[in-house]
């Protein structure tokens, strides 16, 4: 029977990036994952990610995920593709099923980084082909490049919801609605922005009452609930699409644990069944540990530091690092993810209804229902402000850890401080040289560059734009309020695309001034 | 009914193996070499993978990561293979599964 130092279950964020902490400190490492290729769910991820530059902030998921397997090669890490762990046994044992045969491996320590399964939901017609997972979207139209559907219906609007209809957009779907039956959207509200502005309509409080065709779906009828999540009869909607996405959470994929012996308890703040474990991913089973979603539904930014803190509490369990080394570095992770976990979406925070930001503001009441924040609302906001020429716009009226506007304005325009989560401001006497890094770096598309009175009747509004084609100067069109209807005449006056905006296009507009502060999108006609 | 993505604004055109024939119930069908059965089924607009053995219901592609088995169908004589993550071989035979079989119920 082989032996390694520490055995890695799942070669996703978490499960490399404890592999490559390990490796690094002189243990010999193997990571078993059941999939084709490594990376679990990162090379699905286009958008850019969250956060501060420690946590890779505004670099996109496929990226991030490239230079983990980079970083995992060149720690010496072994990385074993289509090999399904069956099995977790006294002693560390673990039996891995590839192919045909089922081989044995000792580990001295284990690390189970198995991630998670997405939820499903149940209704007339859920089993007919055209059903999908959200995941099973992402896949298609990312990985393999197909698309998923024309003309999709998305349940769930949290940030997987969310975000994977504005993906579904990027790749030429139609999303006809998304749908949730709880009462508020439930992911952040820059995504919801984001997908609101292209046009789709949020409907809250609503949920499938069926699936509709013989083969394959057709059309499917919505249908609004009472605070019981009972349907009210009378508010049907139907629509004819061709795919249903569901998107209704994540569970632990736990198993291996639990069957192992682990102390596991079932924790709805965690996602399901977990195992009982400290900060760090110690488990009940002495040298058995657990990182990212496996030990409680996150996102990949803290499972990939919760991966490392495995690794490095790996390392010191089998004798490789002394006590003192580890307590440094789990000094610094433990800031790093603690600042992951602050602002109205903490695990903390999960299920309670937030009114105000902590700078005191109201939270716009409309972004939860509705997907957007009114005209009326988005004045309240310290990155809204007015002034004479281009300035910042900054949209941004929740508490999320992320902070990269405030390192992408080499001229000091915007500040967020020390706070990760506080809103960002518009410094006073700052000035803006409209170099567009704000509005690409913004990770919420939640950044504007407008300038309010051109001396013409006309003001210009420079936005986000990721979708083909690209308008060209001088593309006549609409702008769109940010509810997503078409509200004023507008033009394209410039098109930027640099290599630092990664992708990120930076489309000016010019719309009649007074739609300055209401056209945050563009669409030819 | 489905197609390809030609060209994305973030991933741009995607690399793909080359362009082999398989068959799917006797007619040929296109697909890239290495990608999912799945893919390739799903781009040529095919939605029905198999039909469940007591009630005959209709079953596609679910999850595509190989979890939930419901786009599992007959390939090249073996039943229950999930299409979403084997890949693609020219001149493969793949046949929609009825129950556990390629005969579809009113043969079997």
């Amino acid at each position: 029977m082989k032996r390694y130092d520490l055995i890695i279950v799942g070669a996703g964020p978490s499960g490399l990036s404890a592999a490559i902490e390990a490796a690094k400190r002189g243990l010999k490492v193997v990571v078993f994952d059941e999939n084709e290729k490594p990376g679990g769910q990162l090379f699905k991820q286009i958008h850019k990610f969250f956060g501060s530059k420690e946590h890779r902030a505004k670099v996109r998921g496929f990226v991030i995920g490239q230079q983990l397997l980079d970083e995992a090669d060149e720690a010496g890490v072994e990385v074993v593709l289509n090999a399904t762990v069956i099995g977790l046994y006294q002693d560390k044992e673990v039996v891995v099923k590839r192919g045909d045969e089922v081989e044995h491996f000792k580990g001295n320590a284990v690390v189970i980084a198995t991630g998670a399964a997405e939820n499903m939901v149940t209704f007339p017609g859920w089993t007919l082909p055209g059903v999908i997972g959200a995941g099973a979207a992402q896949t298609m139209m990312n990985l393999h490049g197909v698309l998923p559907g024309k003309k999709v219906l998305m349940l769930g609007s949290g940030n997987v919801g969310l975000v994977v209809s504005f993906q579904l957009e990027q790749c030429g779907c139609e999303v006809v609605a998304l749908v949730d039956a709880a009462p508020r959207v439930g992911g952040y509200g820059v995504h919801a922005a984001k997908v609101a502005r292209t046009g789709v309509p949020f409907y809250l409080s609503h949920t499938i009452v069926e699936a509709e065709g013989e083969d394959c779906v057709t059309g499917v009828t919505i249908a609004e609930v009472d605070s019981k999540f009972q349907f009210i009869p009378g508010t049907e909607k139907h629509f004819d699409v061709d795919t249903i996405c569901l998107a209704v959470g994540l569970s632990p994929m736990s198993q291996l644990l639990k069957m192992a012996g682990c102390d596991m308890e079932d924790n709805p703040k965690r996602g399901g069944q977990v195992p009982i474990c400290d900060e760090y991913g110690r488990t009940s089973l002495p040298g058995v540990f657990v990182a990212g979603d496996v030990s409680g539904i996150e996102e990949a930014s803290s499972a990939m530091i919760e991966g490392r803190m495995a690794g490095i509490v790996a390392a010191e369990y089998l004798g490789y690092i002394e006590k003192e080394e580890l307590d440094t570095e789990l000094e610094s992770l433990d800031k790093a993810l603690d600042g992951l976990r602050q602002g109205m979406f903490a695990p903390k925070n999960r299920g309670k209804a937030i009114e105000k930001t902590e700078e005191g503001i109201d939270i716009s009441q409309n972004l939860l229902l509705h997907g957007f924040v009114a005209d009326d609302e988005i004045e309240r906001y310290p990155g809204v402000t007015h002034k004479v020429g281009v300035h910042p716009v900054m949209e941004c009226t929740q508490n999320i850890p992320c902070n990269p506007c405030q390192d992408a304005c080499k001229k000091g325009c915007i500040s967020i401080g020390s706070n990760i989560t506080s809103l960002p401001i518009v410094v006073d006497g700052s000035e803006c040289i409209n170099c567009g890094m704000c509005v690409a770096s913004c990770s919420g598309q939640a950044i504007f560059l407008v300038d309010e009175d051109c001396g013409d009747g006309t003001a210009t509004v420079t936005l986000p734009y990721e979708f083909l084609p690209l308008p060209e100067a001088g593309t006549k069109g609409k702008g769109l309020g940010r509810d997503g209807k078409a509200i004023c005449d507008a033009e394209v006056v410039s098109v930027k695309s640099v290599k630092a905006f990664d992708k990120t296009n930076l489309l000016t507009i010019r719309v009649p001034k007074e739609y300055a502060m209401k056209a945050r999108f563009f669409k030819a006609v | 009914m489905s197609e390809r993505i030609k060209e994305h604004p973030i991933l741009g055109v995607q690399e793909k193996g080359e362009l082999v024939k398989f068959t799917f119930d006797g007619k040929e069908v296109e697909g890239y070499e290495g990608e999912p059965i799945a893919a390739a089924l799903k781009a040529a607009g095919l939605m029905v993978h198999r039909y469940t053995k007591k009630e005959h219901k209709p079953r596609g592609i679910f999850c595509a990561i190989g979890r939930c088995t419901d786009c599992v169908m007959v390939v090249d004589g073996v039943p229950n293979v999930r299409t979403c993550i084997t890949p693609l071989v020219a001149g493969m035979d793949v046949r929609t599964q009825y129950g556990v079989s390629d005969k579809p119920f009113d043969e079997q």
